[in-house]
């Protein structure tokens, strides 16, 4: 194989001469030709920048590349102008981006933007173009291309639009793709497919992927060589099977123990502590020294090297040839965690009893109902005591109302919410504020959760001034120290404000707000969505411990499985309103019953395994709320359709205590 | 009954700017005991803009309330044992300060520091003799014996008062100094060096600096205004300068008791609609919908021609004149605020509208927090930064309107001295050749630096109170 890109040194500065935060120091590798490259590192780590450096798009004029060489095919980038420059970009190497909703222009059609792309860099025209575009959508994978083409972005699904993105960087041919996280913002089921496509235009263009994940999972899929940066590094390379096998540096290996998975839940998940270090400090030693276990006293001071055996490369002290270091780190073992047994027969806190949310559309001058969204169409769940019910669905399936709908944050309309007896939609407004401290919610993103405008300790306060509990001042003060530092955060910082805490440290605070108010219920709405896998291990082992200490009882709204494994014991299958399968966690992830949750468990990217996997692929995407699809909302995608599917929705089937599933098959 | 030397005069605009002030100073008092409410405001004081800005505003304030402190002057009488008569002219303690100012009134027109009228006209040179040219003014430059020595007068009297304001600012920086030192235990040395070299907490280089100017700028100006007409005087040989620092007052009260009245209906109702929504939302868009589609000057000319027709018909009410200029100029803040609320409430509706959905909203509402409460804590604080920019656009929109309004025959009384009156008399002498420039620009540049300042300092303000550009303390 021949070498298609090759980096070496690349060194990109933001900000002042004197102090510039540096997010690229000094980064080489190389992308073979038809290979995939994943570039693999937390938020914050530098690996968009490269990217952007790559195709000299790095935001100006506040950041400028100092030095380093990027060779395409033997052609130095750097050098070149930026007119030659414009016949690079999108010709030889194309970049597709995370946020396809923002990538594509509202006011152009999905066929005008692609022909942009195809004028700019061939001399095509008329029917030629035209014909062209069309072989572009199909080969992405968009039915009925001819009709879709005069559509705009807007008219497209979230996949979709990744799919013309993608058609858009195929337009130019190019040799090199760079795929900047581009299944993050889609769902499992999406993910799925597109990814499947990029490995199917790899194989028959033979073009070279540069990914740019911070997913494990999804690197595990699709490359062939990985590379793991930190801090504006790189801290380690190997191809994948090796990498899969043996990691090397401790953050990689951190990276590993900090995913929650099923063999982990008798246990504690290991986490990274404190955070990525400011990119604009000058490093003395090694840039994760704070943040290792390992650390010896060589990584204090100076810089580790990097170390290259063969492909295999690590920056690290302790892989130093000339000295044997390794041998007398012993392993630390992780504290046990076990998650509680509840009983099936235990008495539920909350009933969930043919829950209905509907949300009118309104038309007209006079704003007349013409039809309802069912974003909530009977569902029927129970929780019990200090158990953890997780409600899994792809977006759009109405998980979130759900949530909404048992805190009263949304009107119900029909069906009832039961907690200990009384009915809380019945209730009146000030009947209801007396239970309203018993069920808390923690939400998914932690930078919109508080109010820029109050400091830590008005937040948590305000928590304890709603609720029914009267403290006086100093009572309250003492509370808001003493659960700072339950959730883990030094009770000096409390008249912060939110803006000065990382991801982490914000969703800890929330959680100190919601227990302040002492609840019996939390709802946890997608907690660990937005934060890193790090970050993601210490709130997930957070809420194990305080569940443990305070019986609470938690309903987990998620779309990620491994969460799911990790954490919950029964679990919720919702699609389009409604739940198609619940039962124990052992019984959906071992055995799962409604198509629908064996497609979505398979669509899953796994770390072992490899590519080769026997998968269900759904097709399509979820139908909107506002006008389900006759009979069972899922036969559409369903690959195991009946003609009994079309007409009428399934009834509940009781397969085993609490196993039940709503599909004809059973 | 005794008879005081003066009776004070209380105007309703008066009443309500000593209320503002009683306002202001309590608010201060009270920021000064939470910490967290002082921080931001040590931060304003902490830049450099912040501090030059505020200095340039509290020049403008000290003379608006100067302005605002009426009176009548007794008249002398004979018999002591009758009732004592006032004036009916109703004076500020302004117009004490810089009586030669008011006092010193030519024929007409003359250019900045003349010494000889603008216009020509016919006058007797002696007995026998009549001559057809530039009058000699009365009171500008009558102190020269010859017309050759104005020049090197005015240098010298800049250079001594120069001489003397310096001396003054050095003085009063070293008592500063000084003060300062003992406060924080340090030696006066000490002090001088970390604020010469910029390292104090407060910009006081910047201070000491700023003061300088503004004693050196006041002192030259005063003693100039003495013997000369610095800014010239206009049609009825008034002198500019005295007319420019009576618009203070005017733009000043125009400027802040329209967003009084305005504020509370723009805020009220646009959290209201946006935060209720349902019914509450229709009303309130329906009206400001009707309101914003008719004409502004319909209803503000419908509202003064209607005051007018009332002071006409009820005279026993108003005794002075400054009494009628007053309640219309009140009038006229109050229907400009009923007529321009509705622009910033349509923006907090909007911004309301998005602030409800925010998770920390929904956060509050499922602590079973009260629907004030949220208000109070969660909505009004993320939409201060709006008001906050909306007042003071206003603020130079007001001045403005205030001129315009003027020129239709609407705006504040002919009597009553104001930018806006100003630049409308100044308006029709734009067309003479040569053309009287100095009324216009003397008006121009007050209201410039009035509201330059003031968009500056509120920019200050708006970012010393965004948590997001504070510095990780």
């Amino acid at each position: 194989m021949t070498t298609l890109l090759k980096v070496t040194y690349l060194t990109t500065h933001i900000g002042s001469e004197t102090r510039p935060v540096r997010p690229v120091d000094e980064i080489s590798f190389s992308v073979e030709k038809g290979e995939t490259f994943a570039l693999l590192g937390e938020s914050g780590c530098g690996k968009s920048m490269t990217a952007l450096s790559l195709l000299r798009l790095n935001p100006q004029p506040v950041s400028r590349i100092v030095r380093g060489k990027v060779e395409l095919a033997g052609q130095d980038l750097l050098n070149l102008s930026e007119a030659e420059m414009e016949h690079i970009r999108g010709r030889r190497i194309a970049m597709i981006f995370q946020e396809p909703q923002s990538s594509l222009n509202p006011v152009l059609s999905v066929g005008q933007q692609i022909g942009e792309a195809l004028q700019w860099h061939f001399d095509i025209n008329g029917e030629a173009l035209h014909n062209r575009i069309v072989e572009l959508l199909s080969s992405v994978g968009i039915p009925d291309p001819l009709q879709r083409i005069k559509a705009y972005p807007h008219q497209l699904s979230g996949g979709m639009k990744q799919r013309v993105m993608i058609a858009i960087a195929l337009a130019g041919e190019p040799e090199l793709l760079i795929a900047d996280e581009p299944t993050t913002a889609l769902d499992v089921t999406i993910q799925a497919q597109i990814l499947d496509l990029l490995k199917q235009i790899q194989r028959d263009t033979g073009m070279a992927i540069l990914l740019i994940s911070h997913d494990l999972a999804v690197v595990a899929q699709m490359a062939d060589h990985v590379a793991v940066m930190y801090a504006g590094q790189i801290v380690e390379t190997a191809p994948r099977e090796d990498f899969f096998q043996q990691v090397n540096h401790p953050y990689s290996q951190k990276l590993f123990e900090a995913l929650p998975t099923e063999q982990k839940r008798q246990q504690q998940l290991t986490v990274i502590k404190g955070n990525v270090p400011a990119l604009d400090t000058v490093f003395k030693g090694c840039r994760f020294v704070e943040r290792c276990d390992k650390a010896i006293t060589q990584c204090d001071q100076t810089p580790p090297k990097w170390y290259q055996d063969e492909q295999q490369g690590v920056r690290c002290h302790l892989y130093d040839p000339s000295d044997n270091l390794i041998s007398d780190q012993k392993q630390n073992e992780n504290a046990p965690s076990v998650l509680q047994s509840i009983p099936f027969e235990q008495k539920p806190v909350l009933v969930l009893d043919d829950l209905q949310v509907h949300f009118p559309i309104k038309k007209g001058l006079l704003q007349r109902t013409v039809g309802q969204v069912r974003a909530v169409d009977g569902v029927n769940l129970q929780l019990r005591q200090a158990e953890t019910v997780a409600l899994v669905g792809e977006s759009g399936c109405g998980k979130t109302t759900v949530g909404k709908g048992i805190l009263q944050l949304v009107k119900v309309t029909g069906g009832q919410v039961v907690y200990h007896d009384k009915v809380l939609n019945k209730l009146t407004n000030s009947e209801l504020r007396s239970q309203r401290n018993a069920l808390q919610i923690i939400f998914q993103d932690p930078y919109a959760s508080m109010n820029p405008r109050m400091t830590v300790s008005q937040v948590i306060e305000e928590a304890m001034l709603a609720g029914p509990a009267t403290l006086n001042a100093n009572e309250r003060t003492e509370r808001i120290v003493h659960l700072l530092e339950r959730v883990g955060l030094d009770a000096q910082y409390k008249h912060h404000y939110p803006h000065e805490f990382s991801g982490g440290q914000r969703q800890r605070i929330c959680i100190a707000r919601a227990l302040a108010a002492d609840p019996k219920v939390l709802i946890c709405d997608e907690p660990t969505s937005a934060l890193d896998v790090s970050v993601q291990a210490q709130i997930l082992n957070l809420l194990r411990e305080l569940q443990q200490e305070f019986d609470l009882s938690y309903f987990f709204i998620t779309h990620n499985i491994s969460v799911v494994e990790y954490l919950a014991h029964r679990i919720a299958v919702m699609y389009l309103g409604r739940i198609v399968e619940q039962g124990s966690r052992n019984e959906i992830l071992k055995s799962p019953k409604h198509p629908y949750t064996q497609a979505l468990l398979a669509a899953v990217p796994k770390l072992e395994g490899g590519t080769e996997r026997e998968v269900i692929r759904l097709e399509g995407e979820l139908p909107s709320p506002g006008n389900p699809p006759q009979g069972c909302h899922f036969h559409q995608r369903c690959p195991k359709a009946m003609a009994e599917c079309k007409t009428a929705y399934p009834e509940p089937t009781q397969l085993s205590a609490d196993h039940e599933v709503r599909c004809f098959l059973y | 009954m005794s008879s005081l030397p003066f009776l004070p005069v209380f105007l309703w605009t008066d009443i309500l700017i000593y209320l503002l002030l009683a306002v202001i100073l309590l608010a201060v008092l009270s920021i000064r005991k939470h910490a967290h409410l002082k921080a931001p405001w040590k931060s304003v004081l902490q830049r450099k803009r912040g501090v030059i800005s505020l200095m340039i505003l509290l020049c403008y304030v000290a003379v608006g309330l100067l302005d605002s402190f009426h009176f009548r002057s007794a008249i002398e009488n004979d018999k002591s044992t009758e009732e004592q008569h006032y004036a009916t002219e109703v004076l500020a303690v302004l117009d004490l300060v810089i009586m030669p100012l008011r006092e010193q009134v030519e024929k007409t027109y003359s250019a900045p520091f003349a010494t000889r009228s603008f216009v020509r006209e016919m006058h007797q040179a002696d007995k026998t003799q009549l001559n057809y040219d530039y009058a000699k003014l009365q009171y500008a430059g009558s102190h020269l014996s010859s017309e050759e020595d104005k020049w090197p007068d005015i240098q010298a009297t800049v250079l001594s008062t120069s001489a003397k304001a310096s001396i003054l600012w050095l003085l009063l920086a070293i008592t500063f100094i000084l003060l300062l030192s003992k406060k924080r235990n340090v030696t006066w040395r000490e002090q001088t060096l970390r604020m010469v070299s910029g390292q104090s907490r407060y910009p006081l280089r910047t201070v000491l600096l700023m003061l300088w100017l503004i004693v050196m700028t006041v002192w030259n100006i005063a003693a100039l205004s003495v013997d000369y007409h610095v800014l010239g005087t206009d049609k009825v040989g008034q002198d500019v300068l005295y007319q420019s620092l009576k618009s203070i007052r005017t733009g000043l009260v125009i400027g802040t008791l329209t967003t009084l009245v305005m504020l509370p209906l723009a805020v009220s109702m646009g959290i209201a609609a946006g935060y209720f929504r349902g019914w509450i939302d229709d009303v309130i868009q329906y009206i400001y919908t009707t309101l914003n589609s008719i004409p502004g000057v319909l209803l503000i000319a419908a509202a003064v021609l209607m005051l007018q027709v009332y002071m006409n018909n009820h005279p026993e009410n108003f005794v002075t004149i400054a009494e009628r200029a007053d309640m219309r100029l009140l009038f006229l803040c109050i229907i400009l605020g009923v007529t321009s609320w509705t622009g910033l409430c349509r923006i907090l509706r909007g911004e309301t509208l998005k602030l409800r959905e925010a998770e920390y909203v929904l956060a509050s509402r499922a602590l079973g927090t009260g629907n004030f409460n949220i208000l109070r804590r969660h909505i009004m604080p993320n939409l201060m930064h709006i008001v906050m920019i909306a007042v003071v656009l206003d603020f130079s929109g007001l001045v403005l309107a205030e001129a315009v309004l003027s020129y239709v025959g609407v705006g504040v009384d002919p009597s009553m001295i104001s930018w806006g009156n100003m630049i409308n008399s100044a308006r029709l002498e734009m067309a003479r050749d040569p053309v009287v420039w100095w009324s216009l620009t003397a008006a121009f540049i007050f209201m410039f630096v009035l509201v330059l300042a003031a968009n500056l300092f509120a920019d200050v303000v708006r970012d010393a109170f965004d948590p997001q550009s504070q510095k990780a303390a």
